[in-house]
């Protein structure tokens, strides 16, 4: 059972079961899923067929049913809600479909956030998130507040808000569907950056196929399962 | 990591003044009623204080009876006569005035007015032991160390009797009998608990045992103490000296009383402490109240901001900090509330106590123990929304719209 450290995310068999009985829902039906560090993979998939189950389980938010998931060769499934909660702020940074930015705060506190939980002293905090917006082109917005910002540049502030710990590995949940086509392809440009440069690890969900052109890895799901996987040549960089 | 929690809740109490402000409302007015019943309290009771006060603190009142409220009820009790009052000019040297006193309530008529008042009838000493002073007439003192058929208005049947007329020479009827004015008293204001000090109709003390009473009976004496000796010790010598008269034997109980004015004012200062923590009482019930408005804000708010945690969540905040964050929320709204209403009610009370003469006394202990449970009411009633937020399961709470 030996990982490899380049290994990220190992899932061994992972199932996820809702309901019971009769009514039972098989959301993952055994998958196995290995994904190295560095690579930027894109889970596809119609609605329903558990890839954003299998999202919620690789960023620690929810538990399999039966099965492994190892992180970095930590296993995942043995940690209780608070340890999860501890590795999850420690390891991993997220980015949602609807940004979920705090309303009427602005850009900069909104970064800031994730270090105030990790009892970062205020000085650096200002500094680090800074430095985020920075990497994100968005420096000159930091007093600006969500409402004030566009919907591409919330999105780069919810990416610099996930980038400011340093994260193992980015989790971008439909990052571009609240976004138009030109918009998509700003934030898309980004990530690959980010991978590209920083070696970031990337998984992101997504059901348009146009956005998976700009990833190295499309993994498809279907039922619970998955029904394809493999590497794609590097288009659109 | 305290500091910054306790600012960011203040910028979310901000971002909702309007209901930060409201859901503070109970709060305020909860802490402002106690803190002004209690000031106004203190006040009213220092006022009672100084207003018995001003009736002399070297007075001693002897009675016939033990009852405490020193009211003369008629009731049993071997009466004081007048060998008791030789026996204390006699024996006790420490007493400088003795003023016996024999009262009965009764109508006294001049022309077509009538008023019912306290008829007395004392001596020359009367005046000097309850610090009245003449108003108008002369002779007061002669006149009530006889046995004439003259009488002293108090300020108030003069005013009730004769209006803005001279009283002066006057004649008045009490009971059946006809006697002539030849004084009216300086007002000595009203007294505490409603006392009317001026409602008062004097006569010779013979006078009114003759023609009122029928007997020799004295239902009060009123005696001061000589200028430096202990008043204390001076009761106490009249008390030994009644005990030996009446007869009472070691351990049987005084059938008398003797009572000096510190003691009615501690009476009067438990009465009037007791309506005060009564009151206030009441009011800390609106405080629980105000913590539940609290309560229920901050659930509606729980709700509200389900997504926000779930992000939070997401990006690091373990459900420690979560409760963190709420509880502090809930405490900061009740702090601020306790804050806005201690300035409130001392605010009130000063007016009060300025508008009617009272002493404004500030209580830090009062204030701060008002406070202290205004925040203890926002941990209280904070906790259940604040652990309701923080038992939240982050994917759920991510989804919910």
């Amino acid at each position: 059972m030996n990982t490899p450290d380049t290994t990220a995310i190992e899932l061994r068999g992972v199932t996820k079961v809702y309901g019971s009985g009769d009514s039972v829902v098989h959301a993952l039906d055994g998958v196995d899923l290995r994904i190295e560090a560095g690579e930027f993979v894109a889970i596809m998939g119609a609605s329903g067929s558990g890839k954003s189950t299998c999202m919620n389980v690789i960023g620690c938010l929810d538990e399999p049913t039966a099965g492994q998931y190892l992180f970095h060769g930590v296993d995942v499934t043995a940690l209780d809600a608070d340890q999860r909660a501890r590795l999850r702020r420690a390891y991993l940074g997220f980015v949602f479909q609807s940004f979920n930015l705090l309303a009427r705060t602005s850009a900069l506190e909104n970064v800031e956030l994730p270090l105030h939980y990790r009892k970062v002293p205020a000085a650096e905090r200002r500094e680090r998130a800074l430095a985020a917006l920075r990497l994100v082109g968005l420096e000159d917005r930091a007093k600006h507040t969500p409402a004030e910002l566009s919907g591409g540049q919330q999105q780069r502030v919810a990416i610099a808000r996930a980038l400011v710990c340093e994260p193992k590995l980015l989790l971008a949940d439909e990052p571009t569907g609240n976004l138009d086509s030109s918009r998509t392809e700003e934030i898309m440009r980004l990530l690959v950056e980010l991978n590209k440069t920083r070696g970031l690890t990337i998984v992101m969900v997504t059901h348009e196929p146009e956005v998976a052109t700009y990833v190295s890895r499309v993994v498809t799901f279907r039922d619970g399962r998955i029904v394809s996987d493999h590497p794609q040549s590097e288009a659109s960089t | 990591m305290i500091s910054t929690t306790i600012l960011m809740a203040l910028r979310e109490l901000r971002r909702n003044k309007m209901r930060s402000l409201l859901t503070m409302l109970g709060v305020v007015i909860g802490v402002a009623a106690v803190v002004a019943l209690t000031t106004v309290g203190d006040g009213a009771t220092a006022k009672v204080r100084q207003n018995i006060s001003s009736l002399g603190d070297n007075l001693l009142m002897i009675s016939p009876e033990v009852d405490r409220r020193m009211v003369n009820t008629g009731g049993p009790g071997k009466p004081l006569d007048p060998d008791d009052i030789d026996a204390l000019r006699r024996e006790i040297s420490g007493l400088l005035r003795i003023a016996p006193t024999a009262s009965r309530g009764m109508l006294v008529v001049s022309g077509g007015k009538s008023w019912r008042t306290t008829v007395t009838g004392s001596t020359a000493d009367y005046l000097a032991a309850r610090n009245f002073d003449v108003a108008t007439g002369r002779g007061v003192e002669a006149t009530l160390g006889g046995a004439g058929a003259n009488c002293v208005l108090g300020a108030t049947p003069a005013r009730e009797l004769f209006g803005g007329g001279a009283p002066i020479g006057q004649s008045i009827r009490v009971g059946r009998m006809a006697c002539e004015v030849v004084a009216v008293l300086a007002s000595k204001g009203a007294g505490g608990m409603g006392m009317d000090n001026d409602d008062l109709v004097l006569m010779p003390l013979r006078t009114f045992q003759q023609r009122i009473s029928g007997n020799d009976h004295v239902t009060m004496i009123f005696a001061t103490v000589r200028e430096g000796r202990s008043t204390a010790a001076v009761k106490n010598q009249v008390e030994g000296l009644l005990r030996e008269r009446r007869r009472l034997q070691p351990g049987q109980p005084n059938d008398f009383g003797v009572r000096d004015m510190q003691e009615i004012i501690d009476a009067v200062s438990t009465t009037t402490g007791m309506l005060t923590a009564l009151l206030a009482a009441v009011a800390a019930v609106s405080l629980v109240v105000g913590g539940i408005g609290i309560m229920n804000i901050m659930l509606v708010s729980v709700t509200e901001r389900t997504r926000e945690i779930g992000t939070r969540m997401a990006i690091g905040a373990l459900g420690s900090d979560v409760l963190r964050q709420f509880l502090i929320e809930a405490v900061t709204l009740s702090a601020v509330g306790g804050l806005i209403g201690v300035s409130i009610g001392l605010g009130s009370a000063y007016a009060f106590t300025r508008a009617f003469d009272f002493p404004f006394l500030l209580s830090g202990k009062m204030v701060a123990l008002a406070f202290a449970f205004s925040a203890g009411v926002g941990v209280l009633f904070g906790f259940l929304p604040a652990r309701k937020a923080a038992r939240l399961q982050p994917i759920e709470a991510l989804r919910h719209e």
